[in-house]
């Protein structure tokens, strides 16, 4: 096994409704999305996330485009409009999820796609 | 027969230009996606001033660009951008449409939406701001089967603004589910604009080709609901299977049972293909099961007291120090003056202000932090209140302080606005829905 940050692992995006934050992430091979599968679970996400989320966390999967979705609730101080926040619409979430560290087979870190990183001046 | 579909705007205050760019590759429909749920709260502000508003105010430059496809009868444009008052914006819209000189064009206004009338039966408080349904397709369906080439609604969900122009043109069933699904699929795809086509992309955004002319999407659509997502031409921007089921899952909360008014959709159902040049093909897409509700969702907003915000910046060194410091003065002093805060918020940007307790620092000292403050209360005048102590600070706080540019920040109370969802049974609504069709 090998631990990873999940943003050298996957995508994530991140938006609101309501005081509801919902995100995404996103594999890029069926190996990557069973090792997100076991790994990232909604509890796991749920107390991740600590102070910034009030609420449940629920877990959904779409297999079908190698992804799992959170829906965290009470998770934007009470909705865009309401919130003192400055992200009152949760766009950082999916970042903040990618912050998490998890351990995943060897082949499956090897095969990372996201080390990449954006060129700085 | 293809249909073509073309993703106008995503939010109010979105680009125009790639508005030209769908235009010019030929769409059959462009349809403009105004309303998010703060955008109700951002109109409502608009309406309290003036009854007169409530619409998004961009709208007739929308119909401008749009005018001359329009009159050759090559394109017919959907909106939703009447907001919270859809007469208002097809009144500002004839208006517009006379003052460029045009005749000849058949405009829909389509109310009903706006459920206040019927807050006490439905149980809503008595002090909301507005109470609007999400209305779905066949409203819109309506005014194109009258010949409507303009059509202006008010809170019609972001996806159903699509399917209305697929279900007019191929003859769909109200209860032919899977196409409808279908066609709810595309509309989600299309509905914020560049955030498919390259925008928000967490892969390698910064590949992004011409990333300063991010394009708008199109739909080409084949009479069984599956589509083509593209873009125009020499545009920018990219169209991948990565970039495509990023916003196939943006905010649709269960992906299996994705609630629109006219469908209950299944996101899990469906397959996407990556065809390379910009070109990705969604289809297979199947409704859930059952495949519709008895109630559409609304919003309801109530008034929830007012804001108000200071936003500090120090240098190193120590200056998380200096920022917390800063922002404990200014709680003191409003606890001294008797302030009645509600609601504090600390932010500090530079150490943890977006990712809190994930974020590990280590040993590394920022070079700057900036603190926010934020705080709510019942009554402006108390907002602006705490406020009043930022600038003693200039000289008597922590060493270092600076500004964080000019305009905003200033702390100036502004209203919050609470926004909760409600149900409405379905056929309360349609009993007040009215399209109304002007020829100009």
């Amino acid at each position: 096994m090998a631990r990873i940050q999940l943003r050298d692992l996957c995508g994530a995006r991140s938006g609101d409704k309501g005081d509801i934050s919902d995100l995404s992430l996103f594999a890029d091979d069926e190996a990557a999305y069973e090792a997100l599968l076991s790994e990232v679970t909604a509890e796991r996400v749920k107390a991740h996330f600590g102070e910034l989320v009030d609420g449940d966390v629920e877990r959904y999967e779409a297999r079908n485009v190698l992804a799992l979705k959170f829906v965290m609730h009470g998770a934007l101080g009470g909705g865009a409009p309401r919130s003192l926040r400055a992200d009152n619409l949760g766009k950082t979430h999916g970042a903040t999820l990618l912050r998490m560290w998890v351990d995943v087979p060897d082949d499956v870190a090897a095969n990372a796609k996201r080390r990449e990183r954006p060129p700085t001046p | 027969m293809t249909v073509r579909l073309g993703g106008g705007q995503g939010f109010y205050g979105d680009g125009h230009g790639p508005v030209d760019d769908l235009l010019a590759a030929g769409v059959d429909y462009l349809v403009c996606e105004a309303l998010a749920e703060l955008t109700l709260a951002i109109l409502q502000k608009d309406r309290q001033r003036d009854e007169s508003l409530g619409y998004t105010r961009d709208l007739p430059l929308y119909l401008q660009q749009a005018m001359p496809y329009i009159l050759d009868g090559r394109t017919r444009f959907i909106t939703n951008a009447g907001g919270i008052n859809p007469v208002a914006a097809g009144r500002a819209v004839i208006g517009a449409a006379r003052s460029l000189g045009v005749s000849g064009v058949k405009v829909a206004t389509v109310v009903g939406d706006d459920v206040r009338s019927s807050a006490s039966q439905l149980g809503l408080p008595d002090d909301a701001l507005f109470a609007s349904a999400y209305l779905g397709a066949r409203p819109i369906v309506e005014a194109l089967d009258a010949g409507a080439q303009v059509v202006i609604t008010g809170r019609v969900a972001d996806a159903s603004l699509f399917l209305a122009p697929l279900v007019h043109e191929f003859g769909w069933a109200w209860d032919d589910w899977d196409r409808l699904a279908a066609g709810i699929v595309v509309g989600h795809l299309l509905e914020c604009s560049g955030q498919v086509t390259g925008g928000n992309y967490s892969g390698r955004w910064w590949e992004n080709p011409d990333p300063t002319r991010i394009a708008f999407p199109l739909a080409d659509v084949e009479p069984d609901g599956s589509a083509v997502i593209s873009k125009p031409q020499e545009t920018g921007g990219m169209v991948t299977f990565d970039t495509v089921r990023e916003q196939l899952l943006y905010e649709v909360h269960d992906p299996a049972h994705y609630f629109s008014p006219d469908v209950v959709a299944d996101f899990t159902s469906l397959t996407l293909d990556d065809l390379g040049d910009d070109r990705v093909r969604v289809s297979g897409v199947r409704a859930a099961s059952p495949p519709s509700t008895d109630t559409y969702k609304g919003l309801v907003c109530t008034p929830a007291g007012y804001a108000g915000e200071a936003r500090l910046a120090y240098s190193w060194p120590d200056a998380e120090a200096k920022a917390r410091a800063a922002l404990a003065f200014l709680r003191k002093r409003a606890e001294e003056n008797g302030v009645p805060v509600e609601e504090w918020r600390e932010e500090y940007f530079g150490v943890n202000a977006f990712g809190g307790p994930t974020v590990d620092n280590g040993d590394c000292e920022p070079p700057e932090v900036i603190g926010r403050l934020a705080w709510r209360t019942a009554d402006r005048d108390s907002a602006g209140r705490v406020v009043g102590e930022v600038g003693v600070l200039g000289l008597s706080g922590p060493p270092t302080i600076s500004g964080t540019g000019r305009g905003r920040g200033d702390g100036r109370p502004s209203q919050l606005l609470a926004v909760e969802p409600f149900y409405v049974d379905k056929k309360l609504v349609d009993d007040q829905v009215r399209v109304e069709v002007e020829e100009i």
